[in-house]
């Protein structure tokens, strides 16, 4: 079991909670030119890091809030978490 | 190579079974191949196998970081099919089929091929008709596929929940009557076998850590026990893909996730199909141990780790039950847990890149063990012949930029979605 620190709620158990993939992946900014590298990189193409990688989580069985985390994919680790608009450092 | 056969047996026998050769040898690296496969697994063996067999090329090493076959070949739920409503997906699998059929034979090395059959279970009109049309699809591709209704699914499977009182009853199901089983370390070992007698270099317990590629042409590899010199280079690692592609600066349509499996205690012979729940995900056999094999959904996030985590198995092991209540008196024997390589559309790649000499075989998300002979196969004529096969044109690694997608579940791009 996962135990994921919601900056919102506190500590809860991953049940609480479902996943929302890569959270380093940013939207290209829609207006300028945007070319079909750009949209791969943003639809599809993916690093899928192995050791520290920067997530999405909605907390769907508590405040519903979107928030990231910090957390290692080899070891299941999870180091941080910070609210959906945190600038992550 | 000693041949395996009956008279073999009954002369070993004479020698307590002492005096039989390796069945494949442990060279070291030399300083030059033709091709270099990295990974050890079904399909990086079959790829060596049919690059000797179908077009003669020996000069062939196999680099795997562990002992071959002890990644998703060791550790998947050995189903076969071919029961796919996609053109691309069904003729490829169904090539496949042809293969697995004569595998024992082709390998001299008993794959224990078990055509028993598939059924998937619907449990609502909707998805009759979806079956309906899936079905018809298969059928127009040459696949086997027969829609049975409530009492058909009842005489085949009657230890599936057919009573009144649940929240999924059972409507009806697609079967494919010549999917089934395997014995999935005889794959990996038969296609080991094959290829080292034919003399390409089986090379374990060595990592791959860099490329070298010259003027956009791969040049050879390095790896822990030094560098390999290569005209050619496979790549064909499963779950480990991004972590290659991270060393040639690359960036893939694929995530890594991690899948779990399971099987109970022994039991007396009860299923005699592989059967998959329609309102969920989750499949189940009988091994010839008498094991209930079963598996179901990714656990759903990032992972690297093969290892798996409860509150899935939990989930998984609920729509089991719910499936087939006689589960829940049964013991859990094993459970355990492989990383799949989960592509943006639920297809595989197997593909040239944009480096001269350099070949992609991944994205095999929940099927990759039922692809082992066809993938080795077209893998093996990607590369022999730097061209793709019609079998494998469709699975382009550009796919996803011209928008030639295969998304046969219909997901989109989240990969740990079910």
């Amino acid at each position: 079991m996962l135990y994921i620190n919601c900056p919102h709620c506190g500590m809860r158990s991953q049940n609480e909670f479902s996943y929302g993939g890569d959270a380093s992946v940013k939207r290209p900014e829609l207006n300028k030119e945007v070319s079909d590298q750009e949209w791969d990189n943003f639809v599809y193409n993916r690093k899928s890091l192995r050791g520290k990688h920067l997530e999405l989580w909605q907390h769907i069985s508590g405040c519903r809030q979107w928030i990231k985390v910090e957390r290692d994919t080899a070891t299941h680790e999870i180091f941080r978490t910070f609210k959906a608009d945190e600038e992550v450092a | 190579m000693q041949k395996y056969s009956i008279f073999n047996l009954v002369k070993n026998a004479f020698s307590n079974h002492e005096n039989w050769d390796l069945a494949w040898k442990d060279p070291a690296p030399k300083e030059e191949y033709d091709v270099v496969i990295i990974g050890g697994g079904g399909h990086g063996l079959a790829t060596a196998y049919y690059l000797a067999k179908e077009h003669n090329i020996t000069k062939v090493a196999i680099i795997e970081k562990g002992w071959i076959g002890g990644g998703n070949v060791g550790r998947n739920t050995t189903i076969i099919r071919s029961n796919y409503m996609h053109d691309e997906n069904g003729l490829f699998s169904e090539f496949g089929m042809d293969l697995w059929r004569k595998m024992s034979q082709d390998l001299n090395y008993n794959v224990m091929f078990s055509p028993r059959g598939i059924i998937n279970l619907a449990h609502s009109d909707a998805q009759m008709n979806a079956y309906a049309r899936r079905g018809n699809s298969m059928r127009l591709n040459g696949i086997d596929a027969v829609l049975l209704n409530r009492e058909q699914v009842k005489e085949i499977i009657p230890m599936a929940d057919f009573s009144d009182n649940v929240r999924f009853p059972i409507f009806g199901g697609l079967m494919q009557p010549s999917a089934g089983t395997a014995r999935h370390d005889a794959v990996a070992w038969g296609y080991a076998r094959q290829a080292d007698s034919m003399g390409v270099d089986i090379i374990q317990n060595c990592e791959v850590i860099g490329f070298d590629v010259n003027a956009g042409k791969i040049k050879g590899i390095r790896t822990s026990r030094g560098n390999i010199k290569a005209k050619k280079v496979g790549i064909c690692v499963a779950g480990s893909t991004n972590i290659l592609a991270e060393k040639l600066n690359m960036t893939l349509p694929i995530e890594t996730h991690l899948l779990q499996a399971c099987v109970s205690e022994p039991v007396k012979p009860v299923l005699d199909k592989v059967v998959t729940f329609g309102a969920g995900h989750f499949y189940v056999s009988q091994s010839d141990k008498g094991e209930m094999v079963m598996g179901g959904d990714l656990d759903g996030y990032n992972s690297y780790a093969q290892r798996g985590n409860l509150p899935t198995l939990q989930h998984v092991l609920t729509e089991g039950i719910a499936m087939m209540p006689f589960l829940s008196k049964l013991k859990m024997l094993r459970t355990w847990g492989g990383i799949m390589d989960m592509s943006m559309d639920g297809s595989p790649i197997i593909d040239k890149t944009h480096i001269e000499g350099l070949y992609l075989n991944c994205g095999w998300c929940y099927g990759g063990f039922k692809a082992t002979p066809a993938s080795g196969w077209t893998f093996a004529h990607t590369i022999a012949q730097d061209r793709v096969h019609e079998l494998n044109a469709g699975y382009s690694l550009n796919r996803f930029s011209t928008g030639h997608l295969i998304d046969e579940k219909g997901l989109g791009t989240k990969t740990w979605i079910s």
